[in-house]
């Protein structure tokens, strides 16, 4: 049964999906406890799948059997690091399933079972892409991931959710038919579709193919896109404010990270690093672009009103931290860009649960209608103050410590720039949540009478959300927590997955880092 | 905004066309893909395998069924969510809702002509067991489920052209039409878990020869074959008219094109 | 200048025109006013990488991926129920050459990419029409003028 897990994670997330579908049609009341029940295993199953690769090294599963010719049949592949993201995945569907109870109450039309349906299928498809060995298997689990998206942010009931979707569409489709071309290219050239294969394929060539370069440009470019990569970022802010908010608290922590995760398995598995250091020149580039990334990230942040807004453009400047981080051909860059895909998972988690109580308890949209909320919603504000905590990067929690491998790593490579551009990102968040902090402790100024009216209307009715939005806020602040205090055991087994392949050697990533 | 898109076009174009002299000549047969150790396993073994003789249903159906399993609940992504899209707020489900008054008369009045009433009872049948030979020839030439279901799916949208939606959606009403798109993807993935049961991985389908004692491994793998193809045939044929009628009639189910 | 014509383009002329189809639909997704265009470029742009898969599984002379002599194979086959070991012999006779078949592996990859490019059209539809209702128009630059009016408004 056990070797069984990797098929299993998915099969739950399925057959859960499949099962809200036909029983939901008869009682909605049964969607919300099948899809917490189905995400409970799903996270339990990953657990197990972390044990064994804990325990036994590599997973390697052969759909169907058809392991004979490698790459005859489907491979699914399982290091600690997709078993890292995996648990970090199911984990933040679970939260955000629990978090989503109150629309069950709320909202009693037809589209509740439609909605589990297409939010299962959403962590299966984001699931199967982490754990897939196969890049072709990998562009149809993205499909019905994006898929599932597009359908989640469309309906919101704000009016601009469909363009803000639509965009989304068409920003989406260029970007997965760029990775759909990318693989062409390599198979075309490999001749086959399987992630170790192709490595072996590539390394035989001998770096000197121009169609493994264009491939590689596409599949990168294809994967910015789908990650929101500073110049490709501009359909994220309203696809992911316009949304409903159990669908921002789903969408805006994960998608981006799977990408960023997807680009990484692409550098260190399918091209390898000897190749992607050696014979690209561009990795300077992309540092650089990250550095703008993280800059620009942070004064769009600055600008912003709206608080879903503003924590939309925190993630392109989030965004910045791990593609800088991956690409700057050090070891403690890598680690630190995989260790931040964890910690920023359940970072954008906490951010968006707590703006999604502010906008159901408060009718908060902007920033400065959270005055008083420490006296009016102590709980709710103890978590977000932890997740904001993390945002800065003040110890213990993990925000701290992936800025200390970023920073660090920036610093053995010489990358001062993007050293730079990290503190002075810190410091911003530490201006805008500080900012947010006075206004929810101190109030405004009586001076200021603009939004009186609003004050006077919401001010008897706001209270403290109900358990089932406060127990995924206050469970991923303590996941923050957590995260930063084992820092140095999930370090550990990143670095075992980097060591153990054969496709990435600490040599490389430092030696090339002590020319850089 | 003309300028700029254009630009990032040839930019792109250029960089595609640019690893042009690396790739192999049209036609060759001995380029990196097509001499690979896949493709030639796929053109030699699956005889072997399966008894197959349609290469592309055997890799599609078996080696990369893995595949097709998400491709299928992609084709019920679709549905599910133009259905989530378009439906608006607080609608009570059709069977709850009173019937339209205007329906019947704007059927016999417009719809019932006699020439297009006439060849579509002609037509529908014809298709339908047209659908039912492609799905089921899908070993032998090219078919399958997805070409299958997407004529069924037509035979289905050929009625509601031909007769009004409400007629069809008499016939197919959103509650069954739903119900076989799940079922679609419990069928293919019943397949799966049936070897998984049986202790081999995933869609392993030999194994299933251990059910049926007459049939040895590649038999079992023919049949399983086309019994995921049947799943896929279900959930494409109904997603199909789901696409067809909530998007004929802005998803309220009423009145149509 | 003739010889790397030939060598660049007349061999490679599947890929050209895979590459200019792909070109003309981004265009179209990139820089058209009207949404339903923007849609029709992108079913371009998708059906070009079809196109591009499925020219570079061609092979020269070779048929459709299926095998012909499947008469003598179902016979073979039930034959083989009484016969141990014949089949074996059978099938050296009729032995596959891989030239004569084209490749089946990008077909497959295909069949997921239309169905992949229809369902993503068929989403994208449902999503225009809501566009329509809120907006009244699919154009773009007057739907962005509608919702700053509206951001003014309010």
């Amino acid at each position: 049964m056990a070797e069984q897990y990797p098929i299993i994670v998915l099969l739950v997330l399925l057959f859960g999906a499949l099962l809200v579908g036909l029983s939901g049609m008869v009682d909605r009341r049964v969607c919300f406890p099948l899809a917490v029940t189905a995400l409970s295993l799903a996270v339990v199953v990953s657990v197990g799948i972390l044990q064994q690769v804990i325990n036994g090294g590599v997973i390697r599963y052969f759909v169907g059997g058809w392991s004979r010719p490698v790459g005859i049949g489907i491979e699914l592949r399982i290091d600690t690091i997709n078993a890292l993201v995996l648990l970090t995945i199911t984990t933040v569907g679970l939260l955000t399933a629990i978090f989503s109870f109150r629309r069950v109450q709320e909202d009693k039309t037809e589209k509740t079972p439609l909605f589990y349906v297409l939010y299962l299928l959403l962590i299966m498809g984001l699931s199967g892409m982490v754990i897939s060995g196969d890049a072709f298997n990998l562009y149809v689990l993205l499909e019905v991931s994006s898929l599932t998206s597009y359908a989640l942010i469309a309906m919101g009931k704000s009016r601009r959710a469909a363009t803000a979707a639509f965009s989304y569409i068409i920003m989406g489709t260029i970007g997965a038919s760029f990775y759909l071309l990318g693989v062409g290219y390599l198979y075309l050239r490999t001749g086959t579709l399987n992630m170790m294969e192709i490595h072996q394929a590539i390394l035989a060539l001998d770096g000197s193919s121009s169609t493994i370069v264009v491939a590689f440009v596409l599949i990168l470019v294809g994967l910015m896109i789908k990650m929101a990569f500073f110049p490709l970022f501009g359909w994220l802010p309203n696809a992911y404010s316009y949304c409903p908010s159990s669908t921002s608290c789903v969408v805006a922590p994960l998608m981006t990270k799977v990408g960023v995760y997807v680009m990484i398995r692409m550098m260190l598995t399918v091209f390898g690093t000897e190749w992607v250091f050696e014979n690209l020149q561009y990795a300077q580039w992309l540092v650089g672009m990250a550095i703008v990334a993280i800059l620009a990230g942070s004064v769009m942040a600055l600008a912003q009103v709206e608080l879903k807004k503003m924590f939309c453009y925190l993630i392109v400047a989030e965004v910045g931290y791990m593609v800088g981080g991956a690409w700057m051909a050090n070891h403690w860059g890598m680690v630190g860009a995989i260790y931040h895909i964890m910690s920023d998972a359940f970072m954008t988690l906490c951010m968006f649960l707590a703006a999604g109580i502010f906008l159901k308890q408060a009718g908060v949209v902007r920033i400065d209608q959270l005055d008083g909320m420490f006296r009016k919603m102590p709980v709710t504000m103890a978590g977000f103050v932890v997740g904001a905590l993390a945002m800065i990067g003040i110890p213990p929690t993990c925000g701290f410590f992936s800025k200390l491998y970023l920073i660090r790593g920036g610093m053995e490579s010489g990358h001062w720039g993007y050293v730079v551009a990290l503190l002075i990102s810190s410091l911003v968040n530490a201006v805008l949540f500080f900012r947010i902090f006075e206004i929810a402790y101190f109030g405004k100024k009586p001076a200021e009478g603009h939004g009186h009216h609003e004050n006077h209307s919401t001010v008897s009715v706001i209270k403290e959300a109900n358990v089932s939005s406060l127990v995924p806020l206050l469970a991923s602040a303590a996941i923050i927590v957590l995260l930063g205090i084992f820092n140095s055991d999930i370090v550990e087994l990143i670095e075992r997955a980097l060591n153990g392949s054969q496709v990435i050697g600490m040599n490389v990533l430092s030696g090339k880092g002590g020319q850089g | 905004m003309k300028w700029v898109g254009l630009i990032a076009v040839l930019f792109t174009g250029g960089l595609l066309l640019s690893a042009m002299d690396d790739f192999p000549n049209w036609g060759d047969a001995h380029s990196p893909a097509n001499a690979s150790p896949v493709s030639q396993y796929f053109i030699e073994k699956t005889i072997e395998d399966s008894g197959v003789p349609n290469m592309v249903t055997a890799v599609l159906a078996d080696y990369r069924s893995y595949d097709t399993m998400f491709e299928t609940v992609v084709v019920l992504i679709a549905g599910i969510a133009i259905m989530a899209i378009l439906r608006v707020g607080n609608q009570i489900p059709r069977g709850a809702r009173p019937a339209p008054v205007s329906a019947p008369a704007s059927v016999n009045d417009d719809h019932q002509d006699i020439i297009i009433g006439t060849t579509c009872r002609l037509l529908i049948p014809v298709l339908q067991l047209f659908a039912f030979y492609v799905i089921a020839h899908g070993h032998h030439s090219p078919g399958g489920g997805f070409q299958g279901g997407v004529v069924l799916g037509t035979s289905f949208i050929l009625a509601a052209i031909a007769k009004g939606l409400d007629p069809a959606l008499e016939r197919l009403p959103e509650t069954r039409y739903v119900k076989i798109a799940f079922v679609g993807v419990v069928i293919y993935s019943a397949f799966g878990v049936a070897c998984l049961l049986l202790g081999e991985n995933f869609l392993d389908y030999g194994v299933l020869s251990v059910l049926l004692p007459t049939i040895d491994a590649a038999e079992a793998r023919s049949h399983s074959m086309l019994g995921v193809e049947v799943g896929v045939a279900f959930t494409v044929s109904a997603i199909m008219f789901a696409i067809y009628a909530n998007l004929a009639s802005k998803g309220e189910l009423e009145g149509g094109l | 200048m003739g010889e790397t014509f030939k060598a660049n383009v007349i061999d490679h002329f599947n890929f050209w025109v895979a590459v200019v189809l792909m070109m003309i639909g981004l265009y179209a997704m990139i820089t058209k006013n009207n949404l339903i265009k923007k849609l029709i470029g992108m079913s371009i742009f998708q059906t070009a990488i079809i196109l591009f898969y499925v020219s570079a599984g061609v092979k020269d002379g070779a048929t459709i991926p299926i095998l012909e002599h499947h008469a003598a194979e179902t016979e073979q086959v039930e034959a083989g129920e009484h016969v141990e070991g014949h089949p074996v012999a059978n099938h050296e006779a009729h032995a596959i050459n891989p030239d004569d078949y084209s490749n089946p592996l990008p077909h497959v990859l295909m069949l997921t990419a239309i169905v992949v490019g229809v369902a993503t059209l068929g989403v994208a539809l449902a999503v225009t029409q809501v566009i329509y209702k809120n907006y009244g128009t699919l154009e773009e630059d007057e739907i962005l003028a509608k919702i700053k009016a509206a951001e003014n408004d309010g």
